[in-house]
């Protein structure tokens, strides 16, 4: 056990955890606007992922091109998800719309399993793969990439949300969505923006992260679950929240992976967020809710 | 109100039930029908790389066999069923072949865990099967009906050992994944050790599914190991591969040949560059020197499946299946339409090129290959080059 | 068709041509005597899963783990510590239902999305353990070598026997439960699925309620597994996943989350519907995911009732010439 080693867990697990603060993000806005907690948002980052490769590989489009039109279609699967199977269930109960963003899941998945096969594809970095020497650790040249697009978009965010007029909607529906319904603000517009907004984020988590890690038909199922253990580990209602626990989760798992076992990586993140639904259900930012 | 309604709709849907399922009893097989063999084969689900080119291999056969006259005169049907990876799926169909389809045979389980899940029914039924499965617990203890075609990976494993000996790199360690056949890869790799003169320093995992294994790799970048063994199925390894470039491991890279395919070489890029592992032949049979008994087997069946599927190239999966149907071809010939004779046939096979090996069954080995079925390959440049020295 | 007894004689009817189904089937010897063996099993898991979800209102979403636990249970004791299979199923239904009670005491605390996630977060931990845990449990390669059932010296080893030993189980659970349903506590669970606060009014214990209904699950779940164990002889910690719970919920969001006989409904339609579309590969996955999606909006209390009330709802505007009643 060495600090080279050491150092380059801590790298490991910050940009692992920059996914998954990116994929905690989409949790945390669609849960603010709408209460909902969307199951689909791994698929986001599947199809993100998939859809580049398949724009690239198949229409043949250039790298950008392919980069943006992705994103922009996996947003309008997130307003069409929003638009005909969240909001025609709104008075549903609970339990219907766990199902029903399950059932979201499970359908996209299965589109993707039988669109795209079983195998995993890579996708082309940003800028080449040659590694970076860190202290004495190294990185790549697309793991920096993906903690800065995580610091834009999170900043963007938090911009947009404190100082446009759809961002303060925004922000007024999550506080209490009758109230903001009253005061004239177009529920269904905020939903539908949250829904958009989240669709792209993990879009654009699952387009860095495909470079190093593979995608595949599959992935979103794993990354969904640890990118919602990330949100709740920060905070649900909190947007730095997200962030931070993604970056927490990463850097716990990287750790727990070397210094523990490698055996149980996986079963790290679900039992943090036993423990914080246990313990400390608001997570480390979040407010304590009350029934409404 | 409404549970008199559920009542009477469930009550319709079993009598329903009832009525499609005897219609379905099928007829019995007569004396000069087809010879029917069934397959149970993982087609879709998350073993289709695996089972998907089985099945097309299947076809290829029947087609083959049946314009050839069938064998011993009989044309031959093949019943296959798609097991959707599942294990329960698996025993269902298996059964459904033995009961209704009444086969002589059934060709797969394409994975481990359905193999395993068939073995005691098809003992109790008395139907051979040949898996198309990897893992060594299939064929031992030997079970009388139970046969495989893919190579063991102690096989394997005795390949790399022996390199590593003869290159002085006796300290090692090992990565393998935590699925199947990283489990008895690690097995194999940890039993052969000390007979080979192997020191394994350093046993880390990975999950099939992860996505990230840095951290490992880094672990065994600190430690006293003069090679790395990877064993596990794509994309696992390839993502280990470019791992241990990122973080600057030096020592060489052994793999296990679940990743004797092109999706590999796709998937780790550059990366794969000097990476070592055992292949079987089929994976490049260009390579494979005019000598070597398999070479004809090898490149008909190559030139044959090319030929019927868009040029795309046999992966040792479909030459497990091939293997297996060959293997069954010639004991129905030598034993006849009977369960028992077949088996008994099928034991006795020797000096059988396929494309996994030379297969050579006995009573107590039902799988036969030994020594010699994998070709040491080095990744040069981006494409497969037999190792020379 | 209305009177009470009109009602009662189809009720009657009903059942008694399921039964005589039930038991004529695997007469006709087909490989369908499997396929239902398999059904029966599931049913089991779906009645507990309906039990919870139906009339608790809560979610379950690691279903499997239960099942995966009474099944290892059993293959680990009758294998390694030579127990007898039918004290195996009991000691791994007391395990089950121990592990279901520690669970629920935290997780019940949390309310509707937690609850949900941290079922899921359970079932994943579950079944990353059984994967883990070689020595224990055999790893990915399973546990081989499970003991069948038997009777004193009758074995039930053959598929016909199978199937009447695990249809009677299936319908004491089925009975069991329909008990439970009708009863003082089952008109209790039903008032929480409708509101907490105004069942707590009436004196009825809420906590208490929720985790008898889980543990309860959880031991049928574990009853499901043992029997499993005993019929397929190998195990692996595969069936016991995230897919599966999710089929589980399909299962029962199809027979109607507050029916117990609507669970057999659904779980015969899942499965068939599974081999009906078996040509197409993969697709059964994404029809599943369309059901969901659509039954939990148009017909939130499952897909049987919502039919039903489609065609009753023709009925009467049929009878009634065009004019509502």
């Amino acid at each position: 056990m060495n600090t080279s080693q050491v150092i380059q867990y801590i790298v490991s697990g910050v940009t692992l955890g920059s996914v998954y603060a990116i994929v905690a993000l989409g949790f945390t806005t669609i849960y603010n606007v709408t209460g909902i907690i969307n199951f689909a948002q791994g698929e986001f980052v599947m199809l993100g992922g998939m859809l580049t490769y398949w724009l690239l590989r198949s229409a043949q489009l250039p790298i950008a091109l392919s980069f943006i039109l992705a994103i922009l279609m996996v947003t309008i699967i997130g307003l069409l998800l929003e638009r005909f199977a969240v909001r025609p269930a709104q008075k549903a109960s609970l339990i219907s719309l766990i199902i029903i963003t399950i059932g979201a899941s499970t359908f996209l998945r299965g589109i993707g399993g039988e669109l795209w096969g079983r195998d995993a594809v890579p996708l082309p970095p940003i800028s080449g793969e040659k590694p970076i020497g860190f202290l004495s650790a190294f990185v790549l040249p697309q793991h920096l990439w993906i903690i800065g697009i995580m610091v834009v978009l999170m900043v963007s965010l938090h911009l947009f949300l404190s100082y446009t007029l759809l961002g303060k909607a925004v922000r007024a529906c999550a506080g209490n969505r009758y109230a903001a319904g009253l005061v004239g603000i177009n529920v269904h517009v905020t939903s539908a923006f949250a829904f958009a907004v989240s669709a792209a984020f993990g879009a654009i988590a699952g387009i860095i992260v495909a470079p190093i890690t593979l995608t595949s038909y599959s992935v979103g199922t794993m990354l969904g679950l640890k990118g919602f253990a990330a949100a709740v580990l920060g905070g649900l209602t909190s947007v730095p929240g997200a962030v931070l626990g993604g970056i927490a989760l990463g850097l716990l798992e990287s750790l727990g992976g070397g210094f523990v076992s490698s055996d149980y990586k996986d079963a790290i993140a679900f039992l943090v967020l036993f423990l914080v639904l246990f313990l400390r259900p608001q997570g480390m930012l979040g407010q304590r809710e009350t029934k409404s | 109100m409404k549970r008199a309604r559920a009542w009477q709709a469930l009550a319709w849907l079993t009598l329903a039930t009832l009525v499609f399922t005897a219609a379905c009893s099928t007829a019995q097989s007569s004396s000069n029908g087809p010879l029917k063999i069934g397959a149970v084969l993982a087609i879709s689900g998350f073993n289709s790389p695996l089972g998907a080119p089985e099945r097309d291999t299947l076809k290829l056969l029947e087609e083959q066999i049946n314009a050839k006259g069938g064998i011993n005169g009989r044309k031959v049907e093949m019943v296959i069923y798609d097991t959707e990876s599942d294990e329960t799926k698996a025993l269902t169909l298996a059964k459904k072949l033995i009961q209704e389809d009444k086969v002589l045979a059934i060709i797969g389980p394409t994975s481990t865990g359905e193999s395993l899940a068939l073995v005691d029914t098809v003992e109790k039924e008395k139907v051979p099967m040949i898996s198309c499965a990897a893992s060594i617990k299939i064929v031992q203890p030997v079970k009388p009906y139970v046969f495989k075609t893919p190579q063991s990976d102690s096989l394997a494993v005795d390949e790399i050992y022996a390199y590593l000996k003869k290159k002085n790199l006796t300290k090692v360690a090992i990565l393998t994944s935590t699925g199947g056949f990283g489990a008895t890869g690690k097995d194999a790799l940890q039993a052969a050790a000390s007979g080979a003169g192997i020191q394994i320093v350093a046993a880390e995992s990975f999950g099939d599914t992860d996505t990230d294994m840095t951290t490992q790799v880094a672990k065994i970048k600190g430690s006293a190991a003069q090679a790395l063994i990877v064993w596990g199925t794509n994309p696992g390894p390839a993502i280990v591969t470019k791992n241990a470039k990122q973080v600057g491991l030096t020592i060489p890279i052994f793999q296990s040949h679940g990743i004797a395919n092109q999706q590999f070489l796709d998937l780790a890029g550059d990366a794969a560059n000097g990476v070592i592992f055992p292949a079987g032949k089929l994976i490049a049979p260009d390579i494979v020197p005019n000598n070597d008994p398999q070479k004809p087997v090898l490149d008909s069946f190559a030139k044959d499946f090319k030929a019927k599927y868009n040029g795309t190239a046999p992966s040792t999966f479909a030459g497990h299946a091939y293997d297996a149907m060959m293997l069954l071809k010639q004991a129905i010939e030598k034993g006849g339409a009977d369960r028992s004779k077949i088996r008994d046939e099928l034991e006795k096979i020797k000096s059988f090129p396929g494309t996994g090996g030379v297969f050579n069954m006995s009573p107590t080995d039902h799988n036969g290959l030994g020594p010699g079925s994998f070709l040491m390959v080095k990744v040069v440049n981006g494409k497969w080059t037999v190792l020379n020295d | 068709m209305s009177t009470v007894t009109g009602r009662l004689n189809v009720r009657y009817l009903a059942l008694a041509a399921f039964l005589v189904a039930i038991v004529v089937l695997p007469l006709l010897g087909t490989h369908y005597t499997s396929l239902m063996i398999v059904i029966g099993i599931h049913t089991m898991l779906a009645v507990g899963l309906c039990l919870l979800m139906g009339f608790t209102g809560q979610v379950s979403l690691g279903h499997a783990a239960f099942y995966g636990i009474g099944a290892f249970g059993s293959g680990i004791l009758t294998t390694n510590l030579h127990l007898s299979p039918w004290l195996a199923m009991i000691v791994a239904a007391v395990i089950t239902g121990l592990i279901a009670f520690l669970v629920a005491l935290p997780i019940f605390r949390l309310e509707g999305h937690y609850l949900a996630m941290a079922t899921l977060g359970f079932g994943m931990i579950v079944f990353i353990f059984l994967n883990q845990t070689h020595q224990l449990t055999g790893g990915p390669s399973g546990l081989r070598g499970i003991p069948s059932l038997s009777i004193a010296s009758f074995e039930i080893d053959t598929d016909f026997r199978y199937y009447y030993l695990v249809w009677a189980f299936c319908l004491l659970v089925l009975l069991a439960s329909r008990n439970i349903v009708q009863s003082r506590v089952g008109r209790a669970l039903r008032s929480i699925h409708g509101s907490e606060a105004a069942a707590a009014s009436l004196g009825v214990n809420v906590a208490s309620f929720k985790v008898k209904i889980f543990v309860l699950s959880a031991v049928y779940a574990s009853v499901a597994g043992s029997l499993y164990a005993h019929y397929t002889t190998f195990i692996s910690p595969q069936p016991f996943g995230f897919l599966f719970s999710i089929r589980l919920v399909v299962m029962v969001v199809i027979g109607g989350l507050a029916s117990i006989w609507g669970a057999i409904f659904g779980t015969l339609s899942v499965t068939f519907l599974t081999e009906f579309l078996q040509p197409f590969g993969d697709f059964d996955v994404i029809v599943f995911g369309l059901i969901l999606i659509v039954v939990m909006i148009f017909m939130p209390e499952g897909l049987t009732f919502g039919i039903q009330e489609l065609i009753a709802k023709r009925l009467r505007l049929a009878r009634h010439g065009g004019q509502v009643a």
